[in-house]
């Protein structure tokens, strides 16, 4: 009978190892893991302490900063200052009207045109924004869902334009539509349609894209959006479980589906409780993949996931302070094992970063990784009581969760995300979590430094923050309207309405229709309408 | 007499966090509270709150385009003959309150705001109305 110890041994034996001292700064030697030979080991089944045997001895976390402002030049140019500055993953963050499938010259984009994240109206944007980075070898992730199909479509079009095979494309869409209806409120089509837009991204890039994961389930914006951290948890990984059966209606077996998802998650200020919280997602996931879905491919049992510092934890008085913040919530999303991640930076109560301020969020993480040696063994709190214990919790607390849902969908997983985004039962349940938590904040049970206590210092002068001009709105309009009167314009209300024929038809995948639609330079939100005519509106009933 | 409070997320910011609180917040304070969900235009903002004949308008932004979209509900409103205060919440740096003060907004409440703050905010909006 071979122990835990001997299979992770094995794993980690065949991992090749970062060259360095594995010791204290006094010199004591340090093992890759520790615990007891018939305990949980990482790399190993249910992988509870850690997807890879090796984990961060073998590669640090992928410091993947999320940035994206004004136009598409602006971003390409901060794009270029993180890779610069030792950054070696992007990620693009798209303004309001993009994320909802809006062009900049709709009359709702009014004040809103670059300033949450970069416009893109066409094809020729998606050119500016990754101008001169070499997309063979950097990895790029997209933060969009609604439009999502749309956006890659677009980025696909791009790269191949500027020679970059689709094949060779390695990231992430975020495309997780679910958690828009439940959390984040960026939806457009109804659920159904929604999740059919989904099917055809996952269904495209297993036939045509290899290096590309097609769904990025998010909890970050279920936490931000209010929930308490089992909530994150739970409703994160049914809507994973709705994927993955959404992706078997297609045809695709578990194991060819499973190992292109991945997750991301919140790293809130409640630090044990949040390690916690990562360990217990890779142990239900790696239990439900193999018992209830059938997968017997490592690598769909073993859950990834990208961190993101906790947005809502940050204080707008004594903003200095949230950069503690945030190496705290770091530590806690490389202490839980995290593929990579994004620190916060100082100012974003107030606005998007400066420069400056995103600089030292990153410089947080690389104090992390490069001065703190915790990177030299994997899950260094598996073991304490209290981890573990509150481990088991967060697990018991997600499967009661998971049975609501499963009762919802009468067996299905899918069913019971859609039927409980349509009753009002997820957004409810997120409100409700979220008032809980003010009314703590309300009646001093939870203190805030420089908010509730610990004044001193508010009536400083405020930092510098980022100006996003409505100069950047004016110039994206016109940036548009030349697009506009430099196309074919036959050639896009041709492809538009191939589009809008074939988007009546769900047995027909819209990708190809979308690549060429953005080929002909058609505008984000002209593909959008020509599916929305057939797709129609989501309108929230809105609650209290 | 029961304060009337219409409280909106104008534009294309999702975010509804803050919104709900501040609803339950005044709700439970004894006010009538009227959300009238998410994406509404200033127009719309407007013609609700003088059908609703509510006391005070609160709006949520999050988003960054406060400066542009706040001070159209206030034009929408005088447009129509109405005046009622318009208290702005959310994501405000403080160099933009002057501004919208300017524009005709009554009150600004900042990140971090307490609870009872909020509901005094949106009660002395009224009274001073």
């Amino acid at each position: 009978m071979t122990t835990p110890r001997e299979v992770w041994q094995k794993a980690f034996t065949e991992s090749s190892v970062r060259p360095g001292a594995y010791e204290t700064m006094s010199g004591i030697p340090v093992q890759p893991v520790y615990g007891p030979d018939d305990g949980e080991f990482p790399g190993v089944y249910p992988y509870t302490r850690g997807p890879y045997a090796s984990m961060y001895r073998s590669k640090l976390w992928t410091m993947r900063m999320f940035a994206g402002f004004g136009t598409a030049d602006d971003t390409n140019k901060r794009f270029k200052d993180i890779i610069n500055s030792g950054g070696d993953g992007l990620s693009t963050a798209f303004d309001m009207p993009t994320l909802l499938g809006l062009d900049s010259d709709d009359t709702m984009s009014l004040g809103e045109v670059g300033r949450c994240g970069v416009a893109i109206d066409t094809v020729e944007d998606m050119d500016d924004l990754y101008r001169d980075i070499d997309l063979g070898k950097i990895t790029t992730s997209m933060t969009i869902n609604s439009p999502a199909a749309v956006l890659f479509s677009m980025f696909i079009a791009q790269a191949e334009r500027n020679g970059t095979p689709r094949a060779r494309l390695g990231g992430t869409l975020q495309n997780d539509i679910l958690k828009e209806y439940q959390a984040q409120k960026e939806f457009v089509f109804p659920p159904r349609q929604g999740m059919r837009l989904v099917r055809d991204t996952i269904a495209f890039t297993a036939a045509e894209m290899p290096k590309w994961h097609s769904v990025s389930i998010s909890g970050y914006h279920i936490r931000e959006a209010g929930s308490t951290a089992a909530e994150e948890l739970a409703f994160t990984l049914a809507n994973g479980f709705a994927y993955v059966e959404l992706a078997a209606q297609t045809g695709l077996s578990v194991d060819a589906f499973a190992p292109r998802l991945s997750f991301f998650f919140n790293a809130h200020i409640d630090f044990f409780e949040e390690i916690a919280k990562y360990r217990a997602a890779r142990r239900i996931w790696a239990r439900w993949l193999k018992e209830r879905y059938g997968a017997t491919s490592e690598r769909s049992l073993q859950l990834r996931f990208h961190t993101q510092t906790a947005g809502v934890s940050l204080t707008a008085q004594q903003p200095e302070v949230n950069i503690v913040r945030t190496a705290i919530e770091a530590l806690a999303g490389v202490l839980g094992g995290t593929q990579s991640l994004h620190t916060n930076s100082m100012d974003e109560a107030m606005a998007l970063p400066t420069e400056r301020a995103a600089r030292i969020a990153l410089r947080t993480q690389q104090v992390i990784a490069n001065e703190t040696n915790v990177t030299a063994v994997a899950d260094p709190l598996g073991g304490s009581w209290y981890v573990e214990e509150l481990t088991n919790e967060m697990e018991r607390r997600a499967e009661e969760i998971f049975a609501d849902i499963e009762a919802f969908g009468q067996g299905s997983m899918l069913d019971g995300c859609i039927n409980g985004i349509e009753e009002n039962w997820f957004q409810s349940r997120i409100a409700d979590s979220a008032y809980d938590l003010e009314r703590k904040f309300n009646s001093g049970e939870r203190i805030i430094v420089g908010v509730s206590h610990f004044l001193e210092g508010n009536d400083e002068e405020e930092i510098d923050l980022l100006r996003i001009t409505n100069e950047d709105e004016q110039k994206q309009r016109r940036r548009l309207e030349a697009v506009r009167s430099s196309r074919n314009s036959a050639a896009v209300a041709e492809s538009l309405a191939v589009l809008e024929t074939e988007a009546a038809d769900p047995e027909i995948n819209l990708m190809p229709a979308l690549i060429n639609a953005s080929n002909a330079r058609a505008t984000v939100g002209e593909m959008m309408k020509s599916m929305g005519t057939v797709f129609g509106r989501h309108i929230e009933v809105p609650t209290i | 007499m029961t304060l009337r409070v219409l409280v909106a997320k104008i534009g294309l910011d999702g975010h509804d966090r803050g919104i709900k609180i501040v609803a339950r917040l005044l709700r439970d304070a004894g006010m009538e509270v009227i959300y009238t969900g998410l994406f509404q235009t200033p127009d719309t903002v407007a013609s609700a709150a003088i059908d609703e004949d509510v006391d005070v308008i609160g709006l949520s932004m999050l988003s960054g385009a406060h400066m542009t979209l706040a001070p159209l509900v206030v034009e929408a409103l005088r447009s129509r003959g109405a005046s009622i205060p318009v208290v702005v919440g959310g994501i405000v740096p403080k160099q933009d309150i002057p501004l919208l003060k300017a524009a005709g907004i009554s009150e600004v409440l900042g990140p971090g705001a307490p609870g009872t703050a909020v509901v005094d905010t949106i009660r002395a909006a009224a009274h001073v109305q």
